[in-house]
């Protein structure tokens, strides 16, 4: 058949009289007036850069090893030697927070990764096809989402013991039911658009509508949701770890860092103020990049903004 | 002309908590090779409904409870809703366009991904194909530069555009009919012309049928063959173009062409409303649907029940007890 038209290629394109399209606004200039024009999203964005090169070259950048310490030098005063001091095993606090810098990444990427690839696809699924298997599904998350989520992280990794590994785990169920929730909403909402029925009419399957149709129309909440978890995340490994259930020492954890160092808060505060301002930082770096994300991403304050 | 796809007596049903709503209750019709018709009816007549049927494309609580969709020898009733032969059926067999252009295209696909789509799930084509083949459609139906235009998004395209792409998705498979539901109602007049006349040129140059369903007589007046009027869930007149406009048997019908303005009648003609609403189609009652608006009722319309489509003159059918040739009101 396609052979038959090619003939007639054209015939209709004659007396239609359309104007040239106007000239389009840049999408992506539009993105980075408004991401960049606010001097916090940019301050988040180079701690983020900092937190992201510490983490990627901690051992070329650590002065020492984080792990062994010095013991003639346990618990030593910032000085130009160790320029955050050292703690009770003479281990330099600077190598560590560097490296800690690795823990949190990991812990926070690798949580989030996994819990919002789960959770979009739990609550693509249940909002799309509904009826028994939205109920299954959502009752599921619902009764994960009544547990505080360090409480349901705690248990977990109580459960499975410490290790890096097992605090993703722990995590990532956690947060798992608030992507699935959001997912399911935003399904709900674009499955009943008029192009999806149009789509089923083009004979398209389950598969390809929710793969190509609904999931690119639900990627810009789903973005900003992802970077304002990425901090919660952190903050959340750090409160395991401070209870002794995230990363066990000697593995360099910042949230292990400010339990070490609260023994000897008024000796050497810098042992936990130095953790303790490092997460804080990163926390809000990362809701600050979250924010000027759907300041950007949300086509309702297109305009506006 | 062959007969290309025959209904007979489909019933769909949509369970609500009031009760049972039948939109389409024992809809019969059928469409020749090459055929264009029109499917004519207020709002919730159940005219939509029946051509989302033919397609299978009813959600509950709406259910096809009955009939049978003969299309191509087979009947469509028999495949599954979610099962691979209805769904090599629609878009590839049968394709449907829907009202609204601004919504019925993805947002955040471009055009010729969307047109691409089908092409490649279809006709098995790989993608530079596909892309031609789009660059082609897009030509077709009157986009200028193409080639340029193909990796536009939906909201560059103008209302009439995108419908104009709408036709051109809905036709890029070589489908035998097009279901066009409601195609112009969201577009200004002259869109509307230029649209069906373009409608009309392409399912000719694919030799596919072409149903247009509307609630405005003057859209389907020029370019269907047949015409059939529904009510409540049932066609009450049936009948080709002509008689329908030139001889309308049915009140139904007589009453909507006396409140549409004519060109061709005589100045100072009042335009006569039909009194009354349609009804509830929960609870409907035996006899006739249009009865309480009827002008031309008589005591059988209320003992005896609806009747079935019976022939008035040759092709040209209505359901109705009342002989409306004998007086002008």
């Amino acid at each position: 058949m396609a052979k038959k038209e090619k003939t007639s290629t054209g015939d209709g394109s004659t007396d239609t009289g359309f104007l040239e399209a106007p000239p389009r606004a840049n999408e992506w200039r539009r993105f980075s007036r408004v991401f960049f024009q606010r001097k916090l999203v940019v301050f988040g964005l180079v701690v983020l850069a900092l937190l992201i090169i510490c983490a990627i070259f901690a051992p070329w950048l650590a002065p020492y090893d984080p792990y062994v310490g010095n013991l003639g030098d346990s618990l030593a005063q910032p000085s130009w030697k160790y320029l955050l001091g050292t703690d009770i095993q003479g281990r330099d606090t600077l190598s560590r927070l560097i490296f800690g810098a690795r823990t949190a990444l990991i812990v926070g990427f690798g949580t989030t990764i996994a819990a919002a690839i789960a959770g979009t696809v739990l609550g693509l699924v249940a909002g799309y096809f509904g009826g028994i298997i939205n109920m299954v599904i959502m009752r599921a998350m619902d009764t994960l989402m009544g547990f505080p989520m360090l409480l349901l992280a705690l248990l977990i990794s109580a459960v499975l013991g410490s290790g890096i590994q097992n605090v993703i785990i722990a995590l990532a169920v956690a947060t798992l039911p608030g992507y699935a929730r959001v997912m399911h909403g935003l399904t709900l909402s674009v499955r009943e658009n008029d192009y999806i029925l149009a789509e089923r009419a083009m004979g398209a399957n389950n598969r390809r509508i929710m793969a190509n149709h609904i999931l690119p129309n639900t990627l810009p909440p789903m973005i900003v949701l992802v970077t304002l978890q990425l901090g919660s995340i952190i903050l959340a490994e750090a409160g395991l770890s401070f209870l002794g259930i995230g990363i066990k020492p000697p593995g360099a954890a910042w949230g292990s860092m400010v339990y070490d160092g609260y023994r000897f808060l008024l000796s050497s505060p810098i042992l936990s103020f130095a953790p303790g301002l490092a997460i804080m930082l990163v926390v809000f770096a990362f809701n600050m990049v979250g924010d000027g994300l759907r300041d950007a991403l949300d086509p309702r304050l297109r305009g506006i903004i | 002309m062959a007969e290309l796809l025959r209904v007979n007596d489909l019933e769909t049903q949509f369970k609500t908590e009031s009760g049972v709503v039948k939109a389409v209750d024992g809809v019969s019709y059928y469409i020749d090779e090459q055929d264009i018709v029109g499917l004519v009816g207020e709002s919730g007549c159940g005219k939509s409904v029946s051509q989302l049927s033919v397609m299978q494309l009813i959600n509950p609580p709406g259910k096809i409870i009955g009939g049978q969709i003969i299309f191509e020898g087979k009947d469509l009733l028999k495949y599954p809703q979610h099962g691979p032969e209805m769904r090599s059926i629609r878009g590839a067999k049968i394709a449907m366009i829907f009202q609204e252009p601004m919504t019925s295209l993805n947002p955040v696909l471009s055009i010729g991904q969307q047109l691409t789509e089908m092409l490649v799930l279809h006709l098995k084509m790989n993608h530079e194909a596909a892309r031609q083949r789009a660059i082609e459609l897009m030509g077709m139906i009157g986009i200028p530069a193409p080639e340029k235009r193909i990796d536009d998004y939906p909201h560059h395209f103008s209302g009439g555009m995108r419908q104009r792409v709408m036709i051109a998705m809905g036709l890029s498979c070589n489908p035998r009919i097009l279901i066009a539901d409601e195609p112009t109602t969201a577009l200004d007049v002259t869109t509307q012309a230029q649209l069906l006349e373009l409608m009309k040129d392409m399912v000719q140059r694919f030799r596919a049928s072409l149903v247009i369903v509307t609630h405005n007589l003057g859209v389907v007046a020029r370019y269907a063959r047949r015409i059939y009027i529904m009510y409540a869930g049932r066609i009450v007149e049936s009948g080709p173009t002509k008689d329908i406009f030139g001889t309308p048997r049915h009140p139904y019908t007589m009453g909507l062409l006396k409140s549409i303005p004519r060109l061709d009648e005589e100045e100072g003609r009042k335009l006569v409303p039909i009194e009354g609403l349609p009804p509830n189609l929960i609870n409907m009652p035996p006899t006739c649907a249009f009865l309480p608006r009827c002008s031309w009722k008589i005591d059988r319309c209320y003992k005896d029940p609806w009747p079935g489509l019976t022939p008035v003159n040759g092709n040209h059918f209505i359901r109705c007890y009342a002989d409306t040739r004998e007086k002008k009101n």
